[in-house]
């Protein structure tokens, strides 16, 4: 469909233009209307659904990709999945730890056995090997962690994807809810619920003695 | 014929506590010769600079699986024949199957206890 506009109309609406601030309704919907009559000769039925198909379809892309912008995958993969890797890999080190101590005392516990009364040394021995099967453990749930972690960085490509997608549609939704963006303790004291958080990783966590200082600090 | 107790033995795993409990078990055992390395590559090097009796090893390390370490002693004219278990988590009727077609002599599903790794080991070996 190519269809030209009459030079008058065209007149009429770069007289609008030059005055936007002052049009009104009834000149707006004067000049639609004029310019529909103009293009009903070129337009049949089937394309006038067409484009409301279009359109319907346009604003429905627009919505949706408003409501994802409110999901804010973008702080999936900058805070929620680089946690939850982190704490993943925090119980991997921590139970390589353990065993390593289990282990350490077990080695030494089977190396006393030999120095006790035969009946007695062979009991210790049979224990510390059960120990050491049982320490079997760190190596099946350390694969089975790992597996989870790389499930997470393929999700966390994916949602990548995504927020490279709707970049535009995320940086207007943080524009107009800037309130978001701000600390959690700049905005209120935290609930009891908030304080539930569980053990922090080795580099967040306290030590104790921060925790005197703290403490220490009140008196 | 009896096992040489005094063989080299190189056990292969990208674990260090399962390395620590392996060699422990292979201690109880009799084994006092016990090398370790933590993936495929660095296992085929040590196997070229010394003499080993028995090859233990996992599957799932990297760079160099224990598949792939097996294909490659299996492959190499010095190294064709030694005695290779695998131990490792890969249970599937799958890995098996890929295993015994590389050449393995002996499979260990983890985790295992010491009944089990002493009987594929007289398996392999023969008494001890």
């Amino acid at each position: 469909m190519t269809a030209t506009v009459p030079p008058e109309l065209v007149g009429r609406l770069s007289a609008l233009q030059g005055r936007m601030q002052t049009v009104s309704r009834e000149e707006i919907a004067e000049v639609v209307s004029a310019l529909l009559s103009e293009m009903q000769g070129d337009l049949s039925e089937d394309n006038l659904k067409l484009y409301a198909e279009l359109e319907s379809l346009s604003r429905y892309i627009t919505t949706a990709k408003s409501e994802i912008a409110a999901l804010r995958p973008d702080e999936i993969t900058a805070q929620h999945l680089p946690k939850a890797t982190d704490e993943l890999d925090a119980i991997v080190g921590a139970t390589e730890e353990a065993t390593n101590s289990i282990l350490a005392a077990m080695e030494t516990l089977e190396a006393a056995a030999g120095e006790m009364p035969p009946e007695l040394g062979e009991k210790v021995t049979e224990a510390v090997t059960q120990v050491y099967e049982a320490c079997n453990f760190q190596d099946i749930t350390g694969q089975r962690i790992t597996k989870v972690v790389n499930a997470l960085k393929h999700i966390e490509e994916k949602v990548d994807a995504l927020v490279a997608a709707f970049g535009d549609e995320i940086a207007k939704y943080k524009a107009a809810h800037p309130e978001e963006e701000k600390p959690a303790e700049e905005v209120k004291k935290p609930t009891d619920a908030e304080l539930l958080n569980g053990p922090q990783l080795p580099d967040d966590a306290s030590k104790q003695a921060e925790i005197d200082a703290l403490l220490a600090s009140f008196d | 014929m009896s096992v040489d107790l005094n063989m080299n033995v190189l056990i292969v795993d990208d674990y260090k506590t399962m390395l620590r409990i392996i060699r422990n078990l292979l201690k109880q055992l009799g084994f006092n010769n016990v090398d370790e390395a933590t993936d495929g590559s660095a296992a085929l090097q040590k196997l070229r600079d010394k003499e080993y009796g028995l090859v233990i090893s996992d599957w799932n390390m990297e760079p160099m699986t224990g598949i792939q370490l097996l294909r490659e002693v299996r492959a190499d004219a010095k190294l064709k024949s030694m005695p290779f278990i695998m131990i490792t988590a890969e249970s599937k009727t799958e890995n098996v199957i890929a295993a015994k077609e590389a050449g393995v002599n002996n499979y260990i599903v983890k985790p295992f206890n010491a009944a089990t790794l002493k009987t594929k080991l007289v398996t392999v070996l023969g008494n001890f």
